[in-house]
């Protein structure tokens, strides 16, 4: 909620609309890192290692795969910051709230894996 | 208007050129004709609301009463619950942030005039598909609060109402929270910086975050309610592992957050209200900003405290009771405020000034008797009891109704030329306050005493009997307070008391310009210097601090030119067609009428189409 | 959806308070809010992957090769996507057309494998109406297939835009705002295949 102080929309006034989009050619290089990644996850989901450590990696080669869509196709890292920090308020108000959400059930045990079957 | 004169682009339909008379409103994308919509519709559902509540009280009012049975009773409640929050609170809430926001930050209408118009429609249909309920086959009857396994397997199609019937008014709350963020965000008038905001605008625009976030949570457990109850699903099926927790859950991650929407705007309300009748700024501005959006943000963090009888864990109950103690000091924040904005002011004691303390009140008994729950182990003993109603109707009608009496006193001379008759206001006024009071503040010492909620009739014996007794009373009294108000409509408006455009002597903005507003509202957008412009504009401070008048006053503008070259958008048919396919694709869903349905989404889809595609009417720059 | 319509048609402010346009502001306050709508969504899947009732498990149904093809086709489809925002600005007009087509079919294939998909499973025993698992799973990808619809309609609708000469150089906003739609539904794409379909469950 930091663009509600006036600074931030001050700061904003100085750079209306600038359309520095990258070229063609970066759009290129990024989908091909991502098709890399992609590749990668898939490539890692059959080599065996524990659990932990799997559900880890892919993780995190998913939060790269989403920063850098977000940031190149959807332009964040070159737009005003305004529309970051909206995105960013809903994705970290979804981690926290269901974070907690979920954890009230694994913290309560619950019916066990399996449930049924 | 202007925009006739203009050269159109040709489209599927040129657009409605109506100012006036049916077409007018229904085709007009006013924020203020829409604003006055909202209230209208709002206030019918008032009256239903009220009168599902009537009979609930006489059903109660004495043991082993017979008025309602047991499944009308339930769907009376429930329906009452759901009227007063998502048919009633909201949109009166609403109401007066469209009418309202644009003119206080200096614009001529919302962003998106087409899509407010749109809100208002959805709102519409999804009040008529929930009412139409009564006459097919029954109402919900589960709580609006729709606890699953319950809302699952309850017969009939009344939770199919519910599940479908909020799906619809959550549409218009999102599209409408997003209208009014870009609205505040964008359409500000030049020096009109955030700390120079009106705090209405700034609980406007918190309410508003709050909707943006809040409504897809509920809109996921209606889905799969829906779902399970037309489709079988398992979500809410405890024989196949379905969880009522998650229900719960997602319900209150929403419902808190509800609550603040609920309140905000009235909180809102009350801070222009007390300012203008003390003759002082509001006390410690900064200080009730913050706390509105502390609130905002806390608001997210409690709503557990709902669920400490559902057996979360002692951590989690401990953490969500001290967070839930926590948000009582914003809260708390702005009681002090208010009081130090009233504190050696020349108060004015005037309705609308009387419902604003009344507000403040009656508020303060409600959070009071919030954070008694807070306390787990009392929490315990007071769940799913009378002193739980007690709690919440201290809080949503001695709050927020309370809050949105005062606004409409308030601002009923702009919005249309009038006073409202001060003699008649202020016996509504205590009508309402003693009525009130008498109908729920029983209902602490029945909690407390063990009645529990939701029952539909008691045994004799229970010494419930003369505090049931009172309270109806009590609901009786504030029907004829209701009444008192629509005789006040009528009786002022046969007498056309003119209002002037600034009656109160207020301080914002909408008191610069005519009342009733014209269309483009402001001739020349204002330039803004300062908080509470209007009110510098119109004094000076003396050396020993004392309001000195620099001019006559008046409005700006002059009311001969009727602002020919101002471009306002052109009324649009879209709006309100695109809304009649969503009741058509919910009823078809609930029956499994499959071509009723495609019938009710392609008319939405081609509306939309038509909708995006119509001609401005309005030359591109 | 409507949202989404109404932005694309209201009229170009030039003078914000924050020097934003209203529609795109509009559009990333949408997205903001979507987040929670996947958020629910995904976290009841969690919640419910290993309750399979008498049914299948997740891993003895999906077939991770074939859901990774899908997944690659949907995460092109954001680079055309941009391809075609990068040509409208450029005012190539053939070559907007070729991407926002590209664009949509590549769309209309994932919906395809996902259609395949779901008549699968649904052969092999799992449905909604199965275990909670089930339901969990249909609802949570039908809802993103959804999205994806609406997105190649609007694709579509933009195709139309261009070749009766409504979409120029001047205005490219909407190519860019259905954009921003169109690669939010595949960044939540991208956490759907690693979250429901790549990560292991404890049965």
């Amino acid at each position: 909620m930091q663009e509600m102080t006036p600074a931030g929309v001050h700061e904003a006034h100085d750079s209306p609309e600038v359309h520095n989009h990258p070229e063609p050619r970066s759009y290129v290089a990024v989908a091909i890192f991502l098709a890399v990644v992609t590749a990668a996850e898939v490539g890692i989901y059959y080599v065996k290692m524990s659990d932990a450590l799997l559900v880890t990696v892919l993780l995190v080669m998913a939060a790269v795969k989403f920063a850098f869509v977000a940031s190149w196709f959807m332009h964040l890292r070159f737009d005003n910051r305004v529309f970051k920090r909206l995105f960013v308020t809903g994705i970290v108000l979804a981690l926290i709230v269901f974070g907690i959400v979920l954890s009230t059930f694994f913290a309560r045990g619950g019916p066990a894996p399996g449930f049924g079957s | 208007m202007a925009t006739a004169a203009l050269p159109r682009r040709r489209g599927l339909l040129a657009r409605p050129t109506a100012k006036t008379g049916v077409w007018g409103w229904i085709t007009t994308v006013d924020h203020k004709k829409i604003g006055i919509l909202y209230g209208v519709t709002a206030f019918i559902f008032f009256i239903l609301g009220g009168l599902e509540a009537v009979v609930v009280r006489l059903q109660l009012a004495r043991p082993d009463s017979t008025v309602l049975d047991a499944e009308m009773y339930n769907q009376f409640f429930t329906m009452h619950g759901l009227t007063m929050i998502f048919l009633v609170i909201m949109p009166m809430g609403v109401a007066l942030m469209n009418y309202f926001i644009p003119i206080m930050i200096g614009a001529r209408d919302v962003a998106f005039p087409r899509l407010n118009a749109f809100s208002y429609w959805v709102f519409v249909a999804g009040g008529i598909f929930l009412y139409s309920s009564f006459f097919l086959g029954g109402a919900p009857s589960g709580g609006w609060f729709g606890y699953a396994p319950l809302s699952r397997q309850l017969p009939g199609n009344g939770m199919d109402y519910y599940s479908i019937g909020l799906q619809i008014l959550g549409i218009a709350s999102l599209a409408g929270a997003i209208n009014f963020v870009v609205t505040i965000l964008n359409m500000r008038a030049p020096g009109m910086s955030f700390m120079k905001m009106p705090v209405f605008i700034w609980m406007s625009l918190v309410t508003s975050f709050l909707l943006v976030f809040a409504m897809p949570v509920i809109a996921v457990a209606l889905f799969q309610l829906m779902f399970d109850r037309v489709y079988e699903a398992n979500f809410f099926n405890p024989a196949a592992g379905g969880d009522p927790l998650l229900w719960q859950h997602l319900f209150w991650v929403f419902g808190h957050p509800e609550v603040y929407i609920l309140i905000l705007p009235a909180m809102g309300i009350v801070s222009e209200v007390l300012p203008t009748f003390s003759r002082k700024p509001i006390f410690g501005y900064a200080a009730i900003v913050f706390a509105g959006i502390a609130i905002g943000f806390m608001g997210w963090g409690v709503w557990a405290h709902h669920m400490f009888v559902a057996g979360l864990g002692p951590v989690a109950n401990a953490a969500f009771a001290i967070s839930t103690m926590f948000i009582a000091v914003p809260t708390g924040v702005k009681i002090f405020n208010w009081v130090g904005t009233m504190w050696k002011g020349s108060l004015r004691i005037t309705a609308p000034f009387l419902f604003a303390v009344g507000f403040v009140a009656m508020f303060v008994i409600g959070g009071l008797s919030g954070v008694t729950h807070a306390i787990v182990p009392s929490d315990t003993q007071q769940t799913d009891t009378y002193y739980i109603v007690a709690h919440f109707h201290y809080v949503l009608f001695g709050g927020a109704i309370f809050g949105i009496f005062s606004g409409l006193y308030y601002w009923w001379p702009k919005i249309f030329g009038w006073t409202l008759s001060e003699g008649i206001g202020k016996l509504h006024f205590w009508l309402m306050f003693i009525g009130f009071n008498l109908a729920f503040g029983p209902m602490h010492i029945l909690g407390l005493q063990g009645m529990p909620r939701r029952i539909y009739t008691y045994p004799d014996g229970m010494g419930w009997n003369i505090w049931n007794l009172v309270s109806t009373a009590g609901a009786l009294v504030i029907a004829l307070a209701t009444l008192v108000f629509l005789v006040n409509v009528v009786v002022s408006k046969a007498r056309r008391q003119e209002a002037g455009d600034d009656p109160w002597d207020a301080r914002t903005l909408e008191w610069s310009i005519p009342s009733p507003p014209p269309e483009y509202n402001f001739l020349e957008v204002p330039e803004v210097k300062q908080r509470d412009d209007w009110w510098h504009r119109k004094y000076v401070e003396t050396p020993h601090g004392a309001p000195a008048r620099v001019f006559a006053g008046g409005a700006d503008g002059d009311h001969d030119d009727d602002g020919h070259d101002i471009h306002l958008p052109s009324p649009s048919y879209f709006p309100a067609l695109s809304a009649i396919g969503l009741p058509v694709l919910g009823w078809g869903t609930i029956y499994y009428n499959t071509p009723m349905m495609i019938a009710g989404g392609l008319w939405t889809l081609l509306a939309l189409f038509g909708w995006a595609f119509e001609p401005s009417a309005e030359e591109h720059h | 959806m409507a949202t989404h319509e109404a932005a694309v048609a209201a009229p170009h402010e030039h003078h914000t308070s924050t020097g934003i346009d209203n529609a795109k502001l509009a559009m990333w306050t949408f997205l903001g809010s979507e987040c929670l709508f996947f958020g629910s969504f995904i976290s009841t899947y969690l919640l419910y992957r290993n309750r399979v009732h008498s049914g299948p498990t997740p891993h003895e149904i999906y077939d991770i090769p074939y859901t990774s093809v899908s997944s690659f086709v949907l995460l092109m489809s954001s680079l055309t996507m941009v391809l075609a925002l990068a040509a409208i600005q450029r005012g190539d007009h053939r070559a907007v057309r070729s991407w926002l087509l590209a664009t949509a079919m590549l769309g209309t294939v994932f919906i395809g494998g996902q259609i395949y998909e779901f008549t699968t499973f649904v052969e092999e025993g799992l449905t909604l109406t199965t275990s909670t698992f089930g339901s969990a799973f249909f609802v949570l990808t039908g809802f993103h297939g959804a999205h994806v619809t609406v997105g190649i309609l609007m694709l579509l609708t933009l195709y139309g835009m261009s070749l009766s000469g409504r979409l120029t150089e001047k205005d490219t906003r909407p190519v860019e705002y259905i954009g921003l739609y169109w690669h939010f539904v595949d960044i939540v794409w991208i956490i759907i295949f690693t979250v429901i379909y790549l990560v292991p469950t404890n049965s």
